[in-house]
């Protein structure tokens, strides 16, 4: 069945001499992979509608259509990616050290409270300064929220998977408590949410463009977490520490500071994304920072096989599944949780592919290259 | 109609909120206890409790029978476990990442194929009466108990007497305990292993139909607030006893049921918190159970989890 | 409006020919060119459309103008309260033509309409509950119901009921919407019996089942006959009250079917009226007011049917309030009122009526009238 994919496959790569390209080929056999899962997913999903009565083209077409078909689908999907970016690094980073983190939710709601604690007691100073106040602290809540977590794990030997979704629901309440009680707004009628925190605090979009500025603090972070990971002595441990514990022990690493950090950064991306909603979206922190992101990126993290790069064109791709849902729900009455039926279907069959990692390539090595 | 009970009220509530609200934890606990008993962890249970709501409900409404609805559930439970077992036996395939997969594609179908569903009511379940002694409706209605729950509260005893006390108990257990062995002794891992989540996806199908079907009754989108993957958190302060499971179970549903009741005799403050007990107090109870030192007394030793 | 359409067409066809190339070759339906001799209507729900609550009471409004002839009507359901909302009205907009939109929820106001609304100054968004006001743009409208005038009926029907005169009350959040109701329906219960009382449970969320029905048994095991309610769905709390015995009086939509023995009656939007008569009005290049609200005499409200338990002297005492209130001479928040804590909130002789001197008062309630035992948060 997967040599099928594969071939499907071949012509996206335009390949250049391949002689000449070594690190080309190589990302050529790693997009296989997650390219033919992609396809079979697709497939499987317009079986899926087709017994449901819906013609799979008409699904495609209109997906195609409402992700990527025209620029304001593009502007749409890639604004529903950008905290989808931030919330999987919540996951990814702490899966370099073999932690499954899937809490980001609680962390991103944490950091949204905090934001807006902070952006309305500011209210009146610089916006700049308000604004990368408003960062940092929702870093820090969030990423005190995943470190909990870590902590947990390290000290307790609480599994860190189970601990940060109980506190996803003890975040929430505390967000609902303080929202509706000590910090509501009296004017927010009936949405109970915090004071608002002022126009001039809002990061507002890219010129030129409907995508406010969290994507390009989620392009950074992805980056920073690229770099961190893979070219530095820190990154170099927490993968060594990840590989096997007792081994990073033994040679003398410190793990429990190694997943404390590993955590907290995590956390910290995810709280940022919290920020972002309120800076960009909200204007304050209510009940709708309860949105979901956090489980989706723990998607997009796994699709993205927890690599920070590759992290950004998988929040981009589901951010059209999202995207498109509006038109099939339109157009061919399909229910909204059909996207989330696709998703479901893509993250089983990416996992499923796992097995055969590293036994799909387009081009195999060939001896004296 | 009846008299107030003022703040005895709060007992009574939390005590039937226990049995109300605990029978869907003790089915995916107990599930999930024997999943894991094999040595493999299915957080998918989750998917599999709102795939089994939905499906138990529809069955009970086309059918008119809520105890078809049960079973349905139950198989619909099976597959989702098989799903989740066959994937899981791949190479280098992660059973935690397959469990949060599957617990999407299972709620995601469950929203997709229930939305003919919202609407109808379906024929419940029905519940006996052990209240018949007492004047007090309250008492009574306490006590009005579901089927499901009996059964729950058998199943525990008896999973703890097959673990110990059966070939097929010791089979699961070496499995779960060390692959190696159980291989050298010639018991087929992989199939222990299917089976196991499937039974698991079975009991957890049938917590689910208890949602749709019995309490509080009615099929809709967000009638799980995450009780299957808390339930799977309740196995592992459980330490694997499925009588430990059961008592967890109770405790979690009347912790559950601690945030109106205090509402009602009027502790007005702080709902959000109170409704938050449950999370809370797993937490408290993983953070005192758990410890770094000595490996958990009852962890099964291949379980990726406390690896 | 021809001349609009022409130009949002092009820039659709424009912006979207890689599209529209892949629907033609897929054998899509012509779906746009219909759109071009239709006036599209767009409606966007937070919850599922056929939830028995606030969602199916919109939705029967979007049936009612979906009979219409020469409307197009599109609808997305479970649209949260975020970006989401945003991209969906304008895609109706931008890949659909839509030219008149009811974002139903609650929270799709403010920032989101608000955001969206100026950057299409030709596109009509009328949103129920916003408080609209002359500082915001002319193309957003706010219209809602006084449905605490229903909910006030519901109390006296379950005032001359309740045995025990012990009403409780299943509320999602403590805002002003929601007050009203609870302070409507314990006034209309102290009309028949001064004595009764309303205890109130905030669950925490719209739709949260497990909640919904814990309160209702808590609530009952605490002596109380008969239960009401206002979260998204009331399905839950009926049928709870129905396996234990309670009456209810319904909210959103007639919950009847579902309680046949404890249906009392029950305060319903009346959407199906208002909605075409908005469409028509946009259809006719008409400005729909910015403002606008209405009870039982604009009928925006209904009231369901009475039940089997309902009685004469009830049913007598509700339809002659029903009917003041319909000819507009009742009010139902009159001074001198105190709230449980003991304080006036209402003067003797001022009163907060059902017209639009007193929307922004009424929709800023923030107290429990005197019978209701809760208490608000913070």
């Amino acid at each position: 069945m997967m040599g099928e994919e594969a071939v499907t496959a071949t012509p996206r790569v335009g390949l250049p001499s391949a002689s000449i390209l070594p690190g080309l080929r190589a990302l050529a056999n790693a997009l296989v992979q997650p390219v033919a899962a992609l396809i079979v997913s697709l497939l499987l999903f317009g079986l899926f509608v087709a017994f449901a009565g819906v013609n799979p083209l008409h699904v495609y077409a209109y997906m195609f259509q409402g992700s990527f078909g025209s620029w304001f689908s593009v502007q749409n999907s890639v604004t529903r990616a950008s905290p989808l970016i931030l919330t999987a690094l919540c996951t990814a980073l702490p899966a370099q050290l073999g932690l499954m983190i899937i809490g980001g939710e609680g962390a991103l709601v944490m950091g949204g409270l905090f934001a807006a604690l902070v952006g309305v007691g500011m209210n009146g100073a610089s916006p700049l300064l308000v604004q990368c106040t408003m960062a940092l602290v929702a870093m820090v809540a969030g990423g005190i929220w995943i470190a909990l977590a870590g902590g947990l794990r390290h000290w307790r030997g609480v599994n860190e998977t189970i601990s940060s979704l109980l506190l996803v629901y003890i975040a929430i309440a505390i967000l609902n408590h303080v929202v509706e009680g000590p910090f509501r707004d009296p004017k927010s009628l009936n949405k109970p949410s915090s004071p608002s925190i002022g126009d001039a605090n809002l990061i507002g979009n890219i010129p030129g463009t409907e995508i406010h500025w969290g994507l390009v603090f989620g392009l950074i972070a992805c980056v920073i977490a690229y770099v961190l990971i893979n070219r530095t002595a820190f990154g170099f441990s927490a993968r060594v520490a990840g590989g096997n514990v007792r081994a990073a022990r033994m040679v003398g690493l410190p793990v429990g500071r190694l997943v404390l950090t590993v955590c907290f950064l995590g956390g910290a991306a995810a709280g940022l994304a919290g920020m972002v909603e309120v800076a960009a979206v909200q204007e304050r922190a209510n009940a709708s920072l309860i949105a979901g992101y956090g489980y989706t990126g723990i998607l997009v993290s796994f699709l993205a096989r927890h690599n920070p790069l590759a992290i950004v064109p998988v929040a981009i791709l589901l951010g059209g599944i999202g995207a498109s849902g509006g038109l099939l729900q339109r157009h061919l009455d399909l229910p909204d949780a059909a996207t989330v039926v696709l998703q479901g279907i893509l993250f089983v069959v990416i996992l499923a592919s796992e097995t055969y990692q590293g036994r799909l390539r387009l081009f195999p090595e060939r001896a004296g290259e | 109609m009846s008299e107030a009970i003022g703040w005895w009220g709060v007992p009574l509530a939390v005590f039937g909120g226990a049995v109300r609200v605990s029978t869907p934890f003790l089915f995916v606990s107990l599930g999930e206890c024997i999943t894991e008993r094999s040595g493999r962890i299915n957080l998918g249970l989750e998917g599999t409790l709102v795939m089994g709501a939905m499906s138990g409900y529809a069955v009970s409404y086309t059918t008119g029978s809520p105890w078809l609805g049960v079973i349905a559930a139950g198989a619909v439970g099976v597959l989702m476990g098989l799903a989740h077992g066959l994937i899981c036996s791949l190479d280098r395939v992660n059973d935690i990442a397959v469990g949060i997969a599957l617990m999407l594609f299972g709620i995601g179908l469950a929203f997709y194929l229930g939305k003919p569903f919202i609407q109808p009511a379906a024929p419940q379940l029905p519940s006996i009466d052990f209240g018949w002694w007492s004047d007090i409706p309250q008492v009574r209605a306490a006590l009005k108990i579901n089927a499901l729950f009996l059964v729950g509260v058998a199943l525990a005893p008896f999973l703890l007497w097959t673990f110990k006390n059966t070939r097929w108990g010791l089979i699961l257990r070496t499995v779960g305990e060390n692959a190696e062995a159980a291989r050298a002794l010639g018991y087929a891992i992989i199939p222990t292993r299917v089976i196991a989540t499937c039974v698991g996806g079975f009991l957890g199908g049938i917590g689910g139909s208890f949602l749709s079907l019995y309490y509080p009754g009615s099929w809709n989108e967000r009638l799980s607030s995450g009780q299957g993957i808390t339930a799977v958190a309740l196995v592992i302060f459980a330490r694997w006893n499925p009588m430990l499971c059961f008592y967890a179970s109770l405790l979690f549903g009347g912790a559950g049921a601690l945030g109106p009741s205090l509402q009602s005799v009027g502790v007005t403050q702080g709902y959000y918190l109170f409704n938050a007990a449950p999370y809370v107090l797993t937490l408290l109870i993983m953070i005192l159970t758990c410890s770094p030192k000595r490996t958990l007394i009852g962890a099964p030793g291949e379980l990726s989890i406390t690896r | 409006m021809g001349s609009d359409f022409t130009l949002n067409r092009r820039r659709l066809l424009q912006g979207a020919a890689a599209g529209a190339t892949v629907a033609a070759l897929a054998g899509l339906p012509t779906a746009r060119r219909a759109y071009a001799a239709d006036f599209t209507v767009g409606f966007i729900y937070v919850g599922p459309h056929d939830d028995f609550g606030y969602n199916q009471a919109h939705a029967q409004g979007a049936a009612a103008v979906k009979k219409m002839a020469g409307v197009k009507v599109l609808e997305e359901e479970n649209v949260p309260e975020d970006v989401a909302v945003e991209k969906s009205m304008e895609s109706m907009i931008q890949q659909d033509g839509a030219k008149l939109l009811f974002p139903t929820s609650f929270g799709y106001f403010d920032p989101h309409i608000l955001k969206i609304a100026p950057k299409y100054a030709d596109v009509r968004f009328e949103h129920a509950a916003g408080l609209w006001t002359d500082k915001l743009p002319k193309n957003i409208g706010s219209y809602f119901g006084y449905i605490f005038e229903a909910q006030f009926i519901n109390g006296i029907v379950a005032g001359h009921t309740s045995k025990s005169g012990k009403l409780g009350f299943v509320a999602a959040k403590p805002i002003p919407q929601v007050l009203q109701n609870i302070n409507a329906f314990t006034l209309g219960a102290k009309l028949v019996n001064p004595k009764a009382t309303t205890q109130v449970i905030f669950t925490g969320d719209w739709s949260m089942p497990v909640k919904e029905a814990e309160a209702c048994n808590s609530m009952i095991d605490q002596g109380v006959d008969t239960v009401t309610m206002h979260v998204d769905s009331p399905k839950v709390v009926t049928q709870t009250a129905e396996k234990r015995g309670a009456m209810t009086c319904g909210y959103h939509c007639s919950q009847a079917a579902l309680a046949p023995a404890g249906y009392l009656t029950g305060a319903e939007w009346n959407w199906t009226d208002l909605y075409p008569k908005f469409v028509t009005m946009a259809m006719k290049g008409e400005m729909i007011p910015n403002f606008y609200r209405g009870g039982f005499k604009e009928g925006l409200i209904k009231q369901s049917p009475y039940g089997a338990k309902v009685g004469d002297a009830a049913k007598k005492q509700a339809d002659e309030v029903k009917a003041a209130l319909s000819a507009g001479t009742y009010l139902i928040f009159k001074g001198p009122l105190k709230d449980n804590k003991g304080k006036e909130v209402i003067a003797a002789g001022a009163s907060l009526s059902q017209s639009n001197e007193s929307d922004v008062q009424l929709e800023s309630m923030h107290f429990l009238v005197e019978g209701v035992l809760g208490d608000l948060p913070g």
